[in-house]
């Protein structure tokens, strides 16, 4: 898993999520909150289908990690990577 | 114990709140049931068919409207949360509606999907008034009326720091109390800006073929996220140790058991299930029910007149009464809704002309009459209230009427009783609300109209937030 997979995994699941938003500009490196409609419904779904789909598993203190598709890449990418390592 | 019993999670009564939990729920991986008493889904926004003609019950409008595009409202955050694409819902808006008071309707406030209609209405017919109602306006708009902890305060003590023309602060209570309030003469103020934001901020609609396609669309969403669910099959009991329940005893006498409950059916209502803890007063139920009566008409209500309007609130007294009713029946105030005045395009209307109207009642005086009475009782009050109502409506003959209509039916409270289980007829619940959803065991939670999101938009959104915060939340 490369960050930028990583980050169309995240962006997979905001377009299922929230398909009312446009997704074509998102900036990986400013906050999804600035640039899209998310409130902490969004984000605790976001967090939901990373566990349903990839049984990645974030801690509520670790949600600030979720704020960017950078910051998304950065904190996941290392999960994804240990999972598949197990796997 | 048979394997097969034991759930994450039981879910009591297939209403639009326990069916959104469930979805929720089941798409989240959870082994759901929701166990339903009666063989239709829907609880108090249901249908139900005579004859082959099919009556819409509770849903007049589907409240909080808003068009594609506009975000962050309740509507859109409800479908984000089912996974449901709006289009689904092919939801079809109101033509206008209004609120009409004295005793023939002489002030009478248009609305529509664009608030600017009734802000207008507002500066015409209380020029004096505007400037605090853009004020009041902007308090509810800043409001955060979904905070699951807050301090209760006074509705009305609100808006009359704002409105001092009290026709113009009882116009503003009367559709958002009918279309919500559990509690008599004043509501709570996060629940009148959520009302508020409903009807007027946000708008009506409805799905042309009425409430059974949002519970088609509910019901094939939770099917599809592996939800079980078992009709006819009522809970009678919960039964508890330790302050949890440990199982629940079906209407067959069957147990299952299940790690969570969600209970849709009422505080008063989950509490009598769990049995009441010795020396421990009841919760105080709901006081505020309703008589409906529907006329079919052969034709469309435009044909006779009635065109123009499709929801009329009214109130033909100096002052605007939401109250439980000293006799069986009060129509000094009401609630007219013509489902045929949504706009369905320009190549389709509904087959038949429907006119509803609802009107307050009081269950005591129509739960131990004998059948016989019961029907006098019905016949009686459903002329009373058409007469009512026409008044606040273009003026039209008896006859022309009497001419018009193929059929009749009416609820009562005690329809309401029988059919959802509410204590009391009450539609909107007990007066108290939980917004925390919590009771007396720790793995039983309520969702729905006595968790208090108000509307079938907000009852959606109660299931919603409590399978959330009690259950997806929590790992």
């Amino acid at each position: 898993m490369t960050k930028d997979e990583c980050k169309q995994v995240v962006l997979d699941i905001i377009a299922d999520i929230a398909p009312d938003e446009d997704l074509s500009n998102v900036k990986p490196e400013v906050r999804l909150r600035d640039q899209l409609q998310l409130d902490s419904m969004d984000f605790l779904d976001i967090v939901m289908e990373l566990r349903k789909r990839h049984s990645i598993e974030v801690p509520e203190a670790d949600y600030q990690h979720l704020a960017s598709l950078d910051s998304c890449a950065e904190y996941l990418t290392p999960k994804f990577i240990a999972l598949a390592a197990k796997g | 114990m048979n394997s097969c019993s034991h759930y994450d999670v039981a879910i009591i009564g297939a209403g639009m709140s326990g069916l959104a939990a469930g979805i929720r729920l089941a798409h989240f991986g959870k082994k759901v049931c929701i166990f339903e008493r009666h063989n239709a889904t829907g609880g108090l926004n249901s249908f139900y068919s005579i004859s082959g003609r099919k009556f819409d019950v509770g849903l007049h409008a589907l409240t909080n409207f808003v068009r594609p595009g506009v975000k962050g409202t309740p509507l859109t955050k409800l479908l984000r949360q089912l996974r449901i694409d709006r289009a689904e819902f092919a939801l079809c808006e109101q033509k206008q509606s209004r609120v009409a008071f004295g005793p023939n309707g002489e002030t009478s406030l248009r609305f529509t999907n664009d608030f600017v209609v009734f802000e207008n209405e507002v500066a015409t017919q209380f020029p004096k008034e505007i400037d605090g109602f853009r004020t009041l306006v902007a308090a509810i708009k800043t409001y955060d009326d979904v905070s699951l902890d807050v301090a209760p305060i006074s509705a009305r003590a609100v808006v009359r720091a704002h409105i001092k023309d009290a026709l113009l602060e009882d116009m503003l209570f009367c559709p958002v109390m009918y279309y919500g309030s559990a509690q008599e003469h004043d509501m709570e103020f996060g629940q009148f800006v959520i009302m508020f934001k409903a009807l007027f901020l946000e708008g009506f609609a409805r799905p042309f073929d009425g409430v059974r396609v949002i519970l088609r669309v509910l019901l094939d969403k939770y099917r599809q996220a592996g939800g079980e669910r078992r009709m006819k099959c009522g809970v009678q009991k919960i039964i508890s140790r330790e302050g949890r329940a440990t199982a629940l005893v079906l209407d067959s006498g069957e147990e299952i058991t299940a790690t969570h409950v969600i209970s849709s059916i009422g505080a008063p209502e989950t509490e009598r299930l769990i049995g009441l803890a010795p020396q421990a007063a009841p919760l105080e139920t709901g006081r505020l029910s309703f008589v409906e009566t529907i006329s079919i008409l052969k034709c469309q209500p435009a044909a006779i007149g009635w065109g123009s309007d499709t929801i009329v609130f009214f109130n033909d007294s100096a002052r605007f009464d939401y109250a439980c009713p000293s006799a069986s029946l009060d129509t000094r105030s009401g609630v007219i809704c013509l489902p045929n005045n949504f706009d369905f395009g320009p190549d389709r209307q509904l087959s038949e002309g429907i006119f509803r109207v609802t009107c307050l009642a009081r269950y005591d005086q129509w739960a131990p009459l004998t059948e016989e009475s019961y029907q006098a009782q019905k016949t009686r009050c459903f002329a009373e209230v058409q007469r009512s109502a026409r008044r606040f409506l273009p003026r039209i003959s008896d006859s022309i009427l009497a001419e018009a209509m193929i059929t009749t039916d009416m609820f009562t409270p005690r329809t309401i009783t029988k059919f959802t289980g509410h204590m009391g007829g009450a539609i909107y619940g007990a007066p108290i609300k939980h917004r925390q959803g919590r009771t007396p065991l720790e793995n039983v939670y309520l969702c729905g109209t006595d968790q208090g999101f108000l509307g079938i938009i907000g009852a959606m959104l109660s299931g919603i937030s409590m399978a959330n915060f009690h259950i997806l939340q929590k790992k």
